[in-house]
């Protein structure tokens, strides 16, 4: 079986020009990842700001070309560096990004917005697409009434599933999903990752999960890719990567992620009153 | 004698639909040494409660509260002007976005030393040393070199670190941090917290933290408060809190962390909780 996305060995090079008081430099953003996902998994991809994942998921969705190594979209070679992105290719690919307040354009309504990628890539007609759009809303958990409203109508989770909903109009191979539930609260957060984990079922969609919350990433995750400095440190399954961390940077992140359980406060409320 | 102590306090905004009422009858109490965390969803209050008990809200809101005392201080009577001379001295906050909070266009040395100016009347000299002291106390490298930067030269970590500096600048009494490592990566986050509880420990100061982090709270919290849709649901410690949760809309928000799911689902409040139920449990 072929995987729904495989990536070899890829880079990105960042290149800043130099000028007359600074010398020209180039930053290294992604150096030499290689990754596969199958059909109906989950790679969840972690890592601090800055460690270049979410340059990872700009090369995945197509939006930028990486520098060198190859990338496979279904056993297909996709470089949009050298040619065109037809518009097959971007069905496949589609992103969800971190805050649902920045990503929705507050002038247009949600029927717009929802249509909008089925204007620019297919010809479909303006019934049909309606009639898609209405139902992408239900499937969300929206409903048919919050066709013709804007986005400021909405909270918070409510558009991060408006944004989930135009992300899965063009029927995607592989959502990449960047932070989607860090900018929501905890409760809307459960309602979100449920919902995803719902629509991972009904239509049989792959994951990128890119986060830095850990305990989400457990959740969710078949498997774990934790990224430092532009460098893929660790990769496994789920159980491997959290049973047994095997680089220094993974077990720092996980001592620094805080635990919400009854024996991790008995033993901080012990050692302060042993202070 | 409680350090900082409020009693039924009400916020409400005059909006174009009628008052809106943000904040409804919340009561609390810190202790010289002690950390209280907030939690809540965002829209529960817990911000706002803090601003208008610093006096920092738009001139739309109404606060009234039986009490709001500070170290033995009326706030609610005090004059603007000796109401400033308090904020920013005696009770800091540290605000929740470190990047947006900061002036873009002083260097951040500008604004820690000007904090120092004004509240202590040092001269420059002793100003710029202590602004040096306090950059290295929050774990900022190079802190003379760093007063000459400007925010956008800086990382948000860094740039939380400048906040912090700020407001400890005057050795406060009480300090508020509103959502302080939100905005974070969690090896960020860990230094954040443990700067901060290390600083509360050393100073003994009150410390105020609001979140929605429950993982934060668990990390360093001595007492807790939940609030939701602008009331108090319920006040414990921390440990009875995460142990025997009383109130139904608290064992929601625990069952509904990822780490303790069981299952495939994970538990969601508006599934099986509605406003009455959350509300029948309140306290005062």
């Amino acid at each position: 079986m072929t995987h729904v996305l495989e990536a070899r060995n890829l880079t990105r090079d960042y290149h800043i020009p130099g000028s007359l008081f600074k010398k020209a430099k180039t930053v290294h953003a992604v150096k030499g990842v290689s990754f596969a996902v199958d059909q109906g998994k989950t790679l969840a991809i972690v890592g601090e700001s800055g460690c270049g994942k979410s340059t990872l998921a700009r090369i995945v969705t197509m939006i930028d070309p990486a520098t060198s190594g190859e990338m496979l979209i279904d056993g297909n070679k996709v470089d949009i560096a050298k040619e065109r992105l037809t518009p097959e290719m971007r069905q496949k690919v589609q992103i969800v990004f971190q805050n649902p307040y920045g990503t929705l354009n507050p002038r247009k309504k949600i029927g717009e917005i929802l249509t909008e990628p089925l204007i620019i890539n297919t010809s479909m007609k303006a019934d049909d697409r309606r009639d898609k759009a209405m139902a992408m809303l239900k499937k969300v958990g929206l409903e048919e009434k919050h066709y013709g409203r804007y986005p400021h109508m909405f909270s918070g989770g409510q558009r991060q599933r408006v944004a989930i909903a135009r992300a899965l109009m063009l029927k995607p191979r592989l959502l990449v999903l960047d932070e989607p539930v860090s900018a929501l609260d905890l409760s809307v957060q459960a309602q979100v990752l449920n919902l995803l984990a719902d629509l991972q079922d009904e239509f049989q969609l792959t994951y990128v999960f890119i986060s830095h919350d850990l305990s989400v990433v457990r959740y969710i995750a078949d498997d774990v890719m934790v990224m430092y400095y532009g460098e893929a440190v660790e990769y496994g399954s789920r159980e491997e990567v959290f049973a047994d961390p095997k680089h220094n940077y993974t077990r720092t992140l996980f001592a620094a992620t805080p635990r919400a359980d009854v024996d991790s406060i008995k033993a901080r409320l012990a050692r302060k009153n042993a202070a | 004698m409680s350090l900082f102590e409020i009693e039924n306090l009400v916020v409400e905004f005059q909006t174009a639909a009628g008052p809106f009422r943000a904040v409804d009858g919340v009561s609390m109490k810190v202790n010289a040494g002690e950390v209280l965390a907030i939690v809540g969803e965002s829209g529960s209050g817990k911000s706002v409660s803090m601003l208008a008990a610093m006096g920092l809200l738009p001139w739309t809101a109404k606060v009234t509260a039986d009490t709001l005392r500070f170290n033995g201080i009326d706030l609610l009577g005090l004059s603007a002007s000796d109401r400033r001379k308090i904020v920013g001295k005696d009770i800091a906050m540290i605000f929740q976005e470190p990047i947006a909070s900061l002036n873009p266009c002083f260097t951040v040395g500008f604004q820690i030393e000007e904090v120092l100016r004004i509240h202590l009347g040092l001269d420059k000299k002793a100003r710029r040393a202590r602004a040096i002291e306090l950059f290295d106390l929050v774990g900022i490298p190079n802190p003379a070199e760093r007063l000459g930067h400007f925010p956008h030269q800086m990382s948000g970590g860094q740039c939380q670190r400048v906040m912090i500096a700020i407001a400890l600048s005057c050795n406060p009494k009480l300090l508020i941090a509103d959502e302080p490592t939100t905005a974070l990566d969690v090896t960020i986050q860990k230094q954040i917290l443990d700067l901060l509880m290390r600083l509360q420990a050393e100073h003994g100061m009150g410390l105020i933290i609001i979140t929605h982090n429950m993982g934060v709270v668990a990390e360093t919290a001595d007492r807790v408060i939940v609030q939701y849709k602008g009331r108090k649901i319920e006040e414990a410690d921390v440990l009875s809190l995460f142990e025997s949760p009383k109130s139904e809309y608290t064992r929601a928000l625990l069952s509904a962390l990822p780490d303790n799911a069981t299952g495939d689902r994970l538990p969601t409040i508006a599934e099986f909780l509605s406003d009455d139920q959350i509300f029948a449990g309140a306290v005062r």
